[in-house]
């Protein structure tokens, strides 16, 4: 699915990704952990290719393609999916219209044609469901005035709309509820199969008890200084990240 | 005996060494009393209106043009400018097919159809139009669906020879021939335009269009358009424009007026696509238009939504005069400047009426080089008690190298008004591009939701017709301007 070798990136003259290595095939859930400021927003930024970060040095190979050569759109509509850590507003703009323009965006670009509205609609009833998103958010405009919860759902409905290949999940879990992360967590374990991969990033082994990962890694300080199976983020929950920053200090 | 006159007054013209062939289909260039009396007789114009001509033309004389719009522009030279122009063919064409193609085109563009055949063959296309091609009326279509209806819309040279009584009785009504410089110039050179009347207790069946097209070069196009709503009538009236792109600066001076009768209702929209020049700021019209309704008795409306994308600078003011009790004003505006445009525009409403109430929503977008200014004057005359206001003037500015400006006027002499005004500023977001971007749109378009987003609450207002061609527009404006 996505092979990211050695990357590196930087803001102005800070270096925030310092040799990021990373494998995630079809059908595998990984978890990202790490503490605030160590640069998981920022992977999931650059593989989506906001431009405000360069890419310094390293490859990203997804499905084949060079997806650093890729603008953000077509990175998108080549199945790359990031539910953003701080959804956007667009006032004016209803949740259903900015769907529809999305879905049928990465249609055309798959050389198919518009989604008929009728097929459209039912296809918002039917995700909206999976999520149990109100009916009358799919109506508002994107993201204006929803809670941070509601934003938050609205982001894993319009994954599950847009059915992409590898979905990024920025600290989703954050700002839900007991209730809602469970609903959440199941939508995307409904939306989970052998041909598409999840990237779960949270700071919480609470969501990996529902969305279980094959592998959990350790990012800190623009590194991925530790990898293991799901008992990794037990153990992070029991010690913190004290250990980890010792023995990664030095190597700064 | 009118033609006897006007005979009498060509002659006098021939007299005072007026050179050019009476039959040419142009004035020369220039602006004196002849020209004026040119334009009148070519019209076949009786006496006063001529007088209302010359006794405009005097006023603007002693003018001076204004200075005081937030735009900087090389003035324009009076004497350099044709003022009448008619197409060829002239006057009232047969047949659509004798159309210029690209008008057609472009009216397909504007989604407006002149095509009557369309009504016979049972597609319903509920827009009749009239069409002001250079400064001579073209074509006034469903003229007999409305005529039936008592409908009176036509060219306003045809208004002026079958209804006198009522041309005379409200023109300058709403915008005195002395009100300003551009409309004492209208008043005195404007050659056509279009004129409505909505007899009492009618609601017309159809939206009524007028679509403007400046063609030949070095003209100028100074239409007047004068719509009335009589008791309990109401009318939703469209106006669409275009121009051809020259290098030159071409003037736009039209005046609009709007008299509503009691319970009567007038609204009023227009898309503005003159041409704004080239992206080095080159050629492009000088739209410099004074719009203005009155409210002349108790319970009227008279609604204002305009989308400006066009013209090179733009001077416009929709305003409304709120005389009857419980009038209501309103003002919807969306103003796009993309490159070197330069716009200063907004609204006054003036309340004088007991209870009047007006709604001011401006929304304007700048990009690239240009400068977009919000000029409104809120006015609360004494006696004009329990009147309220409320204002809003959003600016979104595309990139660092534009201005948009906001110069709120209000003036109170009434203790019970309640006026409110809210303004605010954004930039259009890379944050909010990226999210469309991580969703599979591309930049173009994301701009293009993003901003129709912006511009809701107007565009809501428009017609469906006008809405869907509006959001095409603001999106083709402003191609480019980021990222
Ligand atoms: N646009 C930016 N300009 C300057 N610094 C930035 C920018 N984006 C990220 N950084 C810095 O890069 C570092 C990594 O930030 P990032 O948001 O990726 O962390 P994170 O791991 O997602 O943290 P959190 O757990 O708090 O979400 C931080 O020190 C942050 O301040
Ligand atoms: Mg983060």
């Amino acid at each position: 699915m996505i092979s990211i070798k050695n990357l590196h990136a930087s803001i102005g003259d800070k270096e925030i990704l310092r040799g990021i290595n990373l494998e995630v095939k079809a059908g595998e859930v990984h978890a990202i952990m790490g503490p605030n400021g160590s640069g998981k927003s920022t992977l999931s930024s650059v593989l989506a290719g906001r431009e405000d970060y360069d890419v310094t040095e390293g490859e990203v190979t997804f499905n084949g393609k060079d997806l650093l050569e890729l603008s953000a759109e077509d990175r998108a509509r080549e199945g790359l999916f990031l539910a953003f850590q701080y959804p956007v507003e667009i006032p004016g703009v209803s949740n259903i219209n900015f769907l529809r323009t999305a879905l049928n965006e990465i249609r055309a670009y798959h050389g198919q044609e518009e989604m008929p509205a009728k097929d459209f609609l039912a296809l918002v009833k039917d995700k909206s469901k999976l999520v149990e998103l109100d009916s009358k958010l799919a109506s508002r405009s994107v993201n204006e005035g929803f809670s941070g919860g509601e934003k938050k759902r609205n982001e894993i409905f319009q994954m599950a709309m847009l059915q992409p290949k590898l979905a990024i999940l920025d600290e989703t879990d954050s700002g839900l509820d007991i209730d809602a992360l469970r609903i959440v967590a199941t939508g995307v374990n409904k939306l989970k199969s052998k041909e598409n991969a999840t990237i779960v990033i949270t700071h919480y082994q609470r969501l990996l008890d529902y969305i279980v990962p094959d592998f959990v890694h350790i990012l800190y300080k623009g590194r991925i200084v530790k990898s293991g199976g799901k008992e990794l983020a037990l153990e992070l929950e029991a010690k913190g990240y004290d250990e980890i920053k010792k023995e990664f200090e030095i190597a700064d | 005996m009118a033609n006897e006159i006007l005979e009498e007054h060509i002659n006098k013209d021939y007299e005072w060494g007026f050179t050019t062939d009476i039959a040419a289909d142009e004035a020369p260039k220039g602006l004196n009393e002849d020209i004026i009396r040119f334009i009148s007789a070519k019209k076949n114009e009786p006496e006063w209106m001529l007088e209302f001509r010359l006794k405009a033309f005097r006023n603007w004389q002693n003018m001076v043009e204004p200075e005081w719009a937030h735009v900087s522009y090389t003035k324009p030279d009076f004497q350099d400018i044709i003022y009448y122009s008619a197409p060829k063919p002239k006057k009232e064409l047969a047949s659509l097919d004798e159309v210029d193609p690209e008008l057609l085109k472009t009216f397909a563009k504007l989604g407006i159809s002149i095509d009557e055949q369309k009504r016979l063959s049972g597609v319903q296309s509920n827009i009749a139009v009239d069409v002001v091609f250079d400064s001579v009326s073209v074509k006034t279509t469903f003229k007999e669906t409305l005529a039936e209806k008592g409908i009176i819309f036509c060219s306003f040279s045809e208004a002026v020879q079958d209804h006198p009584e009522l041309v005379k009785k409200y023109m300058g009504m709403a915008v005195p021939p002395t009100d300003n410089f551009y409309a004492a110039l209208n008043s005195a050179v404007f050659t056509d335009g279009s004129f409505c009347y909505i007899p009492k207790g009618v609601r017309s069946p159809m939206e009524l269009s007028t679509y403007f097209r400046i063609n030949a070069s070095g003209t100028g196009q100074f239409e007047r358009t004068l719509i009335i709503a009589d008791e309990d009538a109401f009318v939703s009236y469209l106006e669409g424009c275009t121009a051809p792109q020259r290098d030159e600066n071409q003037l736009h001076a039209a005046v609009v007026e709007i008299i509503t009768h009691k319970n009567a209702e007038v609204k009023y929209s227009t898309v503005q696509n003159w041409y704004p020049g080239d992206k080095e700021g080159k050629g492009g019209i000088f739209n410099f238009v004074t719009k203005r309704g009155i409210c002349l008795e108790d319970n009227s409306k008279i609604s204002w939504t305009q989308v400006e994308t066009g013209s090179a600078v733009t001077w416009k003011y929709p305003s409304v005069i709120l005389k009857g009790n419980n009038s209501v004003g309103e003002f919807y505006s969306v103003a796009v400047t993309n490159n070197y445009q330069q716009a200063d525009t907004g609204t006054k409403m003036i309340h004088i009426g007991k209870n009047t109430r007006s709604t001011i929503i401006s929304k304007g977008i700048s990009a690239g080089f240009s400068n977009n200014s919000y000029r409104g004057l809120v006015q609360i005359k004494k006696g004009a008690s329990n009147a309220r206001n409320f204002s809003q003037c959003d600016s979104l500015l595309m990139g660092d190298k534009c201005g948009a400006h906001t110069f709120p006027y209000i003036e109170i002499k009434d203790r019970s008004a309640v006026v409110e005004h809210e303004a605010t500023t954004s930039k259009i977001g890379e944050d909010q591009l990226f999210y469309c971007k991580q969703r599979g749109i591309d930049n173009e378009k994301a701009i293009g939701l993003i901003v129709n987003g912006y511009c809701k609450e107007v565009l809501n207002k428009l017609p469906m017709e006008f809405a869907v061609e509006a959001q095409k527009l603001l999106a083709i404006s402003l191609e480019g301007s980021v990222g």
